[in-house]
């Protein structure tokens, strides 16, 4: 179903591993984000992650949730090696990365599209040289720019803004350009910090529906939020941390365990048959 | 090929889209290479007269009128085969006429020579003696005139009247010229490394300027010397720009002042210094090198992402 970006880094090495009984027909590769009981201590004695082991396979879409500095962010640093794990392995498609040499960590991270949550835009570069760059790091050909940039724009319905800066640009826009840039290249790995955290509802929407339609093209895509209503919505996969553990992991979950005092209310309306009258 | 033209496409942008940090670099290579193209050849000059003046001072070794030519013939090997001398120049009764008249006619003087009854010359026939190293000058001396029986200095030739003591002369030349060649070198290095340090400052602050750009670009994945070669782009177009500055001011200031007085004052006339053409070169070269290679360098720190 789904066509797969395969070369480098990302080329599965491992063989014979059994997978999980939905991805029979790819148990040859390897899942393309594994963690054995990594841990992150941060100088000065804070854990951000502690043992964590999970994994994620191709295709998937997976939510990441918990509270503000349960190790989240952490996370999501170490898959693109931004920061290397104090103990334990991380591995992309099979490869643990602590053995990459800084010179093939640029590799690493064409093969994986990061939204920032902080969007990290080149502020002295248009929307279009923004998006652009990430081709040109990679020693794309002018005529793929061209073709390849104003596609990755109109996927996040920036294709009339090409010639703006983007301090000239609203947040949403600006965090739907990083979504643009991020994915420009068509990466077999998406990773998401936070892409709607200080949007409104409406423009989260569209992100998400964004980061939708990218996995429907068979990106493993990876978000971290807060966004209760939207996890809640897509029933995906949610991975839940808290204080640097894993805590939860759900193949089709809520944003919590726990019912809301809404759900729990509704629930109860069902039970009792009692008609909301509000609706 | 596409990446040499994208390469210089964004060193240039970068320099437009921020100009400041790029003008603060032009102007600090300008005045740094002002800087070394004034001390080059002035080092040079001075470094030259030093040696000149050296070379100057020799010992005079004056002779009776009565010598005979084959006694002067004598002489002159004896003298030559001293060790540490380096030349012996016999100078005629007639020929120091000539020098003391040249002299004169030189200084517009009037020329007392002529006053001299019956064409007759007072001046002594003489060698100059020129040791090889003015630090030799003592040695050659005493070889000339060892200590005799009695314990004087007896000359080595009958015909010698009297070698020339010019020793106060030699020791305050060579402790003068010395100390200027020092404290040219000196100040020349402190020049040159405050003008190293001030370009690398320059340069460190228009990249920190733009520290969180680099970082990005680490991110999304390009190498670093898909980071460094647009910077050092702009190095090269700013070293470039400076020396260029620098040289135009240095080409006014050669046409309209030095070469004009080059004339009437002997010291900066500076004949053995370097060329303007090789100068300009070097300049260029060195201005180009430094501020692309400091960019370069400099960058590093900020590439560890």
């Amino acid at each position: 179903m789904a066509r797969y970006q395969t070369s480098g880094i990302l080329r599965g090495r491992e063989r014979g591993q059994r997978r999980p009984e939905h991805l029979t027909e790819r148990r040859s590769k390897p899942p393309i984000v594994e963690l054995r009981q990594a841990s992150k201590v941060y100088a000065g004695g804070h854990v951000a992650l502690e043992r964590v082991s999970l994994r994620v396979d191709r295709g998937e879409f997976v939510f990441l949730v918990g509270p503000t500095g349960c190790g989240k962010s952490t996370l999501i640093k170490l898959l693109i090696r931004e920061l290397e794990p104090t103990e334990g392995e991380v591995l992309i498609a099979g490869k643990d990365i602590a053995t990459l040499s800084n010179d093939r960590i640029p590799y690493l991270r064409r093969r994986i599209g990061t939204v920032f949550q902080d969007f990290k835009l080149l502020p002295s570069r248009t929307v279009y040289d923004n998006v652009a760059y990430a081709l040109q790091v990679i020693g794309a050909a002018r005529s793929e720019i061209r073709t390849k940039v104003p596609d990755a724009l109109r996927l996040v319905g920036l294709a009339d803004k090409t010639k703006n800066y983007p301090d000239q640009l609203s947040g949403g826009e600006q965090q739907r350009l990083s979504v643009a840039r991020a994915f420009v290249n068509h990466p077999p790995l998406l990773l998401a910090d936070e892409p709607t955290g200080n949007l409104d509802p409406a423009t989260s929407v569209g992100i998400m529906q964004t980061l939708y339609r990218i996995n429907k093209t068979g990106t493993t895509v990876v978000v971290v939020t807060h966004d209760r209503e939207m996890v809640d919505k897509m029933r995906r996969r949610v991975i839940g941390l808290d204080a640097g553990r894993v805590v939860r992991d759900q193949a089709a979950g809520l944003y919590s365990d726990e019912e809301s005092t809404r759900e729990f209310a509704a629930r109860l309306r069902d039970e009792l048959g009692v008609e909301d009258e509000r609706y | 090929m596409g990446r040499v033209i994208f390469f210089i496409r964004e060193g240039a942008r970068a320099l437009r889209r921020s100009a400041a940090p790029g003008i603060a670099s032009i102007v600090t290579v300008a005045v740094t290479v002002l800087l070394l193209g004034v001390l080059i050849p002035v080092l040079q000059t001075t470094s030259g007269k030093a040696d000149e003046v050296r070379e100057q001072v020799g010992l005079r070794v004056f002779l009776f009128d009565d010598a005979s030519p084959e006694e002067i013939n004598t002489l002159q090997t004896q003298i030559q085969e001293i060790r540490n001398v380096e030349s012996v120049e016999f100078v005629s009764k007639a020929q120091a006429l000539k020098i003391l008249r040249d002299r004169l006619d030189a200084e517009n003087k009037e020329d007392l020579t002529e006053q001299l009854p019956g064409a007759s010359n007072p001046l002594p026939a003489s060698f100059n003696v020129k040791p090889d190293d003015l630090d030799n000058m003592e040695a050659v001396r005493s070889a000339l005139t060892p200590p005799g029986a009695d314990g004087k200095p007896a000359p080595i030739s009958p015909i010698i009247d009297e070698v020339a003591d010019s020793r106060d002369e030699a020791t305050s030349i060579r402790t003068v010229t010395g100390a200027v060649k020092w404290f040219l070198l000196v100040i020349a290095a402190l020049l040159l490394a405050a003008s190293l340090l001030l370009v690398g400052n320059t340069i460190r602050l228009s990249i920190y300027a733009r520290r969180r750009e680099v970082e990005v670009m680490r991110l999304v994945g390009a190498t670093n010397w898909f980071i460094r070669w647009p910077f050092m782009v702009e190095g090269l177009i700013c070293g470039f720009i400076g020396g260029a500055i620098a040289v135009a001011v240095l080409f006014l200031g050669k046409e309209a002042v030095v070469d004009p007085l080059a004339d009437s004052i002997n010291l900066i006339r500076g004949e053995d210094t370097i060329a303007f053409a090789t100068l300009i070169a070097i300049l260029l070269g060195v201005a180009m090198a430094v501020s692309a290679v400091g960019s370069g360098l400099t960058l590093r720190r900020f590439l560890r992402v």
